[in-house]
């Protein structure tokens, strides 16, 4: 096994809820005075788990709770969790913007942050002045930034505007001018915070791939914080799952994923929705499932199988048009495509009261490999009013088991895009 | 074996504090960093001004010339053989490089909130070059100074260099270090209470009225004996009256004002490293 370089043991985090106002002064000299007769700090007893969602019993809470973690030397460590799962605070954490209210963090390498790259750059000096400061900040020596300070500005794809003040440039050349810097940094651990969610997509593209070379190439060692599913598949090695403060789960990066999407987004294959969560008066969603064509519901499809979509639902209130629709996302967040009822036998009915269900079949051989978030929403078209829309109420996974592949033949190469329909192909012989 | 390992970690992030973590070795590490700090700070105030740099010796020359005119010519106060004007600026100056370190160190955290937010380097950096950015500007407002004095020495007042002179870069570094270390333990404390901020601006404003910037020490003595005091337990009066007495042979020289200016000055400062220390690891979630 390669050497541990980073490792974190029992790290917490506390905030204090609400304003700071005048009960700070009154809780300082609290502490201050049970420190002084050698006591513990009577606030850190106290503090919920952290659920943004649910009401704080106490003013403390826990943004991070027990966290322990190993890196090996080398290792791309991806860090996932819902907003408010604690990864920032972890970062923060990491690269020391911010100490842990208990534990340490051991490390045997210099750390340099990403998070959200281009602060500290001065509007006022320019582009080359900007590459030395950034530099420096970041923790490079002037003579580190002379060395690279071509490759920076080649990289960047700014050369025109590098004498000219920051102040002028587009918020996109400022940040690929922020990034280049970070990227020719030479640290031992670099921690990154979403930065490819910036820049236009040429750029994303170059970002991505410079990433992929410091940790594959360089053999450094880096901490990824990111939403985007496929740059964390891509990139990371290893995956940390965070919950409301806790380490749900450590380990390789395709397991972890499929448990962030079912315990974070509670998306199985089928969804049910408990009568006291609807709140709309006209109709309430029941359930959402999943299945093949035997109306068994299932988690994993084969690319050559057809996906049905079953919605139930009651309808309260009579006298309205009602027609389900489904958003189709995959795991980077992208909108594949969206389908509305439209030709079913009560599609121009006006509902009674009652429990429906609509079914709709998506074509086998037209979804591309990986993981599909499904949408739903309850509509009336005409006019157009939105009764429920949930973004991501379930999933389902695509497999392609290569057998008996339409769209393959008899390649077994990779095949990238969005979708993989199953198109016509013709050819002849012409002489 | 395991305590072997131990040594082999190059930092440790903890929760725990050191009373002082003054890490003189990564300072150094970042020195590129506080050279180019005290550039942006030079070069950037003034961009997109006309008059530039000159701005540096137009404030001071004002104040100093509305002072003569209020507090020597109105007021009466007596400069003994010394040109009144040169008496305020030698003052002026003096309490400006105070004052600028104080109101601009005191601001630190606040002001660099998003950048500490995001990366780490020695936060004590900035302050640093703070007070090294405004010694070049009190430099420049020296010359200006030794304009003046060439001129009114021409003319044949009656002023002249003590010996002492030697060490008057002691007394600008006691003076720089004075405000950094005050304005160290403002920044600190206004991250969690922003009451402090109010009382920096007019705090100042009444410090330099006991800071015998505009009075010779001895007139104070003189006239309030009663609240003389004040003005006596105020290191910067010390300083501001031995720079003077360096410059101009005026007023009065005293070892114990001296050395008690050394102590407090001393005291001040750790001080404000420690509170400074203390607030930097954790005043992002206070700010």
């Amino acid at each position: 096994m390669s050497n541990i370089i980073l490792k974190a043991s029992n790290i917490s985090k506390q905030y204090r809820l609400g304003l700071v106002g005048t009960g700070t002064i009154s809780h300082d000299l609290n502490r201050w005075w049970h420190r002084v007769r050698g006591k513990e700090d009577p606030f850190l007893k106290i503090g919920d788990v952290n659920d943004r969602s649910s009401k704080a019993e106490s003013n403390y809470v826990w943004a991070l709770k027990n966290i322990n973690f190993e890196v090996h030397q080398g290792e791309v460590l991806g860090i996932i969790g819902k907003n408010g799962a604690g990864k920032s605070t972890l970062l923060k954490i990491l690269s020391r913007v911010t100490s842990p209210t208990t534990g340490d963090i051991k490390t045997k390498g210099r750390i340099a942050s990403l998070l959200e790259v281009g602060t500290g750059f001065h509007p006022e000096l320019t582009g080359r002045e900007n590459i030395y400061l950034n530099g420096a900040i970041l923790g490079m020596t002037k003579t580190e930034i002379q060395t690279k300070e071509e490759e920076i500005i080649d990289f960047s794809g700014c050369t025109r505007y590098v004498d000219t003040p920051v102040k002028r440039y587009s918020s996109g050349m400022r940040v690929r001018l922020a990034f280049a810097v970070a990227a020719f940094l030479e640290p031992d651990i670099l921690v990154i915070d979403e930065v490819l969610a910036v820049g236009d997509a040429e750029f994303q593209k170059k970002a991505i791939g410079k990433m992929q070379d410091i940790s594959k190439g360089e053999g450094k060692t880096v901490l990824f914080v990111s939403h985007n599913m496929d740059s964390i598949l891509r990139l990371c090695s290893r995956v940390i799952l965070l919950k409301n403060g806790l380490i749900v789960e450590d380990g390789p990066v395709a397991k972890i994923i499929e448990t962030y999407l079912q315990s974070e987004f509670g998306t199985n294959s089928k969804k049910t929705w408990a009568s006291s969560e609807n709140k709309n008066q006209l109709v309430n969603i029941l359930e959402v499932k999943a299945h093949d064509e035997h109306y068994s519901v299932k988690d994993n499809f084969k690319l050559t199988e057809s996906v049905g979509l079953t919605l139930t639902y009651r309808v309260l209130k009579p006298g309205k048009k009602i027609h389900s629709a489904f958003n189709f996302y995959n795991l980077s967040g992208v909108n594949i495509f969206d389908s509305h009822e439209n030709n079913t036998k009560h599609y121009h009915l006006k509902k009674r009261k009652g429990v429906y269900e609509t079914t709709v079949w998506v074509n086998k051989n037209l979804f591309s490999e990986g993981v599909i978030m499904v949408g739903v929403a309850l509509v009336t078209h005409d006019p157009f009013v939105v009764h429920f829309h949930e973004k991501e109420s379930i999933a389902f996974n695509l497999i392609d088991d290569m057998v008996d592949s339409p769209t393959r033949g008899d390649y077994v190469g990779s095949l990238p895009g969005i979708i993989r329909p199953l198109l016509k192909w013709e050819s002849k012989i012409k002489s | 074996m395991s305590v072997k390992k131990e040594d082999e970690w190059l930092y440790t992030i903890s929760s725990k504090r050191k009373l002082i973590d003054f890490n003189f070795k990564e300072i150094w590490r970042y020195r590129d960093l506080l050279v180019l700090f005290v550039k942006r700070d030079i070069i950037t105030v003034y961009k997109q001004t006309i008059l530039g740099p000159l701005w540096y010796l137009i404030q001071p020359l004002f104040t100093a010339l509305t002072f003569t005119i209020i507090f020597n010519k109105v007021a009466n106060i007596e400069t003994g053989t010394v040109p009144p004007f040169l008496f305020n600026l030698a003052g002026v100056s003096i309490w400006n490089y105070f004052n600028t370190c104080l109101t601009s160190t005191s601001d630190t955290f606040k002001s660099n909130a998003a950048i500490f937010g995001k990366v780490y380097f020695p936060r004590i950096i900035v302050p640093l070059s703070i007070i090294i950015s405004n010694l070049m500007k009190f430099v420049i407002q020296l010359l200006i100074f030794t304009a003046f004095y060439i001129y009114y020495y021409s003319n044949g007042s009656a002023i002249h260099l003590d010996n002492i002179i030697v060490f008057f870069p002691i007394l600008v570094v006691l003076m720089g270090l004075l405000g950094l270390g005050i304005g160290m333990i403002i920044s600190s404390m206004v991250t969690k209470y922003r009451d402090l901020k109010f009382l920096v601006s007019f705090g100042v404003q009444l410090l330099m009225y006991v800071s015998a910037v505009m009075y010779p020490l001895a007139l104070m003595r003189d006239k309030l004996p009663k609240i003389a005091w004040v003005v006596e337990y105020n290191p910067l009066a010390y300083i501001i009256e031995t720079a003077r007495f360096m410059l101009l042979g005026t007023g009065t020289f005293s070892w114990f004002g001296i050395l008690y200016t050394v102590a407090v000055t001393l005291i001040i400062l750790f001080f404000g490293i420690v509170i400074f220390n203390r607030t930097e690891k954790t005043f992002i979630d206070t700010v």
